[in-house]
């Protein structure tokens, strides 16, 4: 087996290569338990660097391009964005914004790369029923295993990103796989490998870590004082990262969530209910089973019978 | 006499035993899909309720079967409960005295029945269950649309889905204990069964349980059958 995958930098050897990541590397399993993993793998980040970002879309060329898929062409509506939407075929999708900075009076292009944010505490995976369906690995990929998903959209009710997509042809939810089977063999994300401006970083987590510190450092050196690291800690910090160089704001660039978790609903939902529904339910079959203990059946009796001849007899 | 609890279908075969007819056919097959789908509904959503139950997809053909049929198998349940409900909803109308029925809670339980104001077409429970299970349907229905993904995803909005799926939940937890609590009150009062198999019930059935109902019946000369005498 090959060491634990590290970085995308580098070319891989050509020879083959087992897969690194397997059913003993999981620590979540949907809808199901996993036995501890018997090792730790280094957990890996792609960092996201939105101020070195063109918008050339490279990545999305890469990813559809990686996972064989094909996402329809659409029709131009006066924006950048295309398809207009994540898809079952789009795992990835740059998002344009034109902001007006109110402070410097000037007209910023704010890119973003969306796609799955690999949680830490990945809502899709709790929302899952099916199990097996959603995995979660040891070094934070979250997959989804598409063998056992059953189309019920919950992974999207779960998710505090929007991103799961049903495909109307197979049924299964389909999402961003950080390129988990390249991963696995030492190699990075195709996106990552296809940046040319090195916007996508992959590694260790650790190392994009101190990545971006050194690019923060460097943006606000040039004025953006709240350049900063989004690894949201409401999901208990995220394997897909970006350095934004307005992490005040998020929600300028498409809608990033400024304090994403899990929404309470959900784990109402997946928490409580679960209890209470069993409770209740238990409760209604236990007064059924006690109430015949203690009263025995109601049965006609024969006198019941009488009276109603009799008044059958009377009245007709 | 108070309201009329009295159905079309309802008349009396004098006799021994008097028999009466109760439920028509019409209304039997439309009880027994109700019911059935009901069942296969509340197999195929406590299936995706918890893991522990996640087997019983198997009975639909997997996962994704189950997944698939339980939607369509919730619209046949709620036409044809609404088929239930327009036959149904005027006898189940609350009337005056069940307030004082209700206040013999105990003797119901007790099933001192001689103790209980006579009851008309259906008690008060019955008349709960049925008020229950319309307006939890309605909700089953109205909340099953919005996570319906495959065909109406665009509908709603992520948070609402999220309001509609925990709704959908906990309607279908009470939608079972009150199905639960109807089954074992069939069981439970012997003889209640045959109303929906056979169509009828016994007279001494009739004047133990729904005592109001049999004397509306007998007072209307509603009679019926080789030995009913001339009107
Ligand atoms: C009346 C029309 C109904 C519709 C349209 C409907 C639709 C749905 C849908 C779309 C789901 C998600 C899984 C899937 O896609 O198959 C679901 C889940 C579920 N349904 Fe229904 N349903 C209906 C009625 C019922 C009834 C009558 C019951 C119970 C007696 C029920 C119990 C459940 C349960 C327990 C779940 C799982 C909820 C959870 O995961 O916590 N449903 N339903
Ligand atoms: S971003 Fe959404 S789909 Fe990706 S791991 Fe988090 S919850 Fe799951």
């Amino acid at each position: 087996m090959e060491p634990s995958p590290h970085t995308a930098t580098s070319n891989p050897p050509v020879s083959a290569a087992t897969s690194n990541l397997t059913e003993r590397d999981l620590v979540r399993r949907s809808a199901s338990t996993v036995p501890p993993p018997a090792r730790q793998l280094e957990p890996v980040a792609k960092l996201i660097d939105v101020s070195k970002c063109i918008g050339c879309k490279a990545c999305q060329s890469a990813c559809v391009e990686w996972n064989d898929t094909n996402p329809a062409v659409e029709t131009n509506t006066g924006i950048y964005e295309n398809p207009h939407d994540l898809t079952p075929d789009m795992f990835t999708l740059m998002r344009f914004t034109e902001w007006d900075n109110p402070q410097t009076g000037n007209l910023e292009w704010l890119i973003r790369k969306d796609g799955c944010m690999h949680c830490e505490d990945p809502g899709c995976l709790k929302a899952c029923p099916a199990p097996g369906a959603i995995v979660q690995y040891s070094n934070g990929i979250v997959d989804f295993i598409h063998e056992n998903c059953i189309g019920c959209g919950y992974c999207i009710k779960g998710c505090p990103f929007n991103i799961p997509r049903i495909s109307k042809v197979d049924h299964t939810a389909y999402k961003c796989t950080l390129c988990s089977d390249r991963v696995a063999v030492g190699q990075g994300p195709a996106c990552a490998k296809a940046c040319p401006t090195h916007a996508i970083s992959f590694g260790t987590k650790e190392d994009m870590k101190k990545l971006a510190s050194s690019r923060i450092e460097d943006l606000k050196s040039r004025g953006y004082e709240n350049a900063g690291l989004y690894d949201p800690p409401g999901v208990g910090g995220t394997h897909v990262m970006y350095v934004l160089h307005h992490n005040d704001q998020p929600e300028i660039y498409s809608g990033l969530p400024k304090d994403p978790k899990v929404s309470p609903v959900v784990n109402a939902w997946k928490g409580m209910t679960k209890y209470i529904g069993f409770a209740a339910m238990g409760l209604a079959a236990a007064a059924g089973v006690l109430h015949s203990a203690l009263t025995g059946p109601n049965r006609v009796t024969r006198e019941d019978e009488e009276k109603a001849e009799d008044l059958v007899k009377e009245k007709a | 006499m108070a309201t009329t609890s009295i159905e079309k279908e309802d008349a009396i075969h004098p006799g021994k035993p008097v028999v009466v007819d109760r439920y028509n056919l019409g209304a039997r097959v439309n009880h027994w899909i109700t019911a059935i789908s009901l069942i296969l509904l509340a197999l195929s959503g406590l299936a995706f309720f918890h893991p522990s139950l996640f087997f019983l997809t198997g009975l639909f053909g997997g996962g994704q079967e189950a997944r698939a049929f339980h939607p369509w198998i919730g619209v046949l349940l709620f036409f044809s409960f609404a088929g239930l409900f327009i036959r149904f909803w005027r006898a189940n109308l609350p009337e005056r005295s069940d307030r004082e029925w209700l206040a013999h809670a105990n003797d119901v339980i007790a099933g001192n029945e001689e103790k209980l104001p006579e009851a008309g077409r259906y008690n008060p429970i019955q008349k709960f269950n049925f008020w229950a299970m319309s307006l939890l349907i309605i909700a089953l229905i109205v909340t099953g649309l919005a996570i319906w993904d495959q065909y109406f995803y665009e509908w709603t909005t992520i948070p609402q889905k999220r309001v509609a799926v925990l709704l959908h939940s906990l309607a279908a937890v009470a939608l079972i204990c009150i199905w639960i609590v109807h089954v074992y009150a069939v069981i439970w009062a012997r003889g209640t069964l045959r109303a929906m198999t056979r169509g009828s019930v016994t007279g001494g059935w009739a004047w133990r349980h729904h005592r109001r109902w049999l004397k509306e019946l007998a007072e209307r000369h509603r009679f019926k059958g080789p030995a009913a005498p001339a009107e």
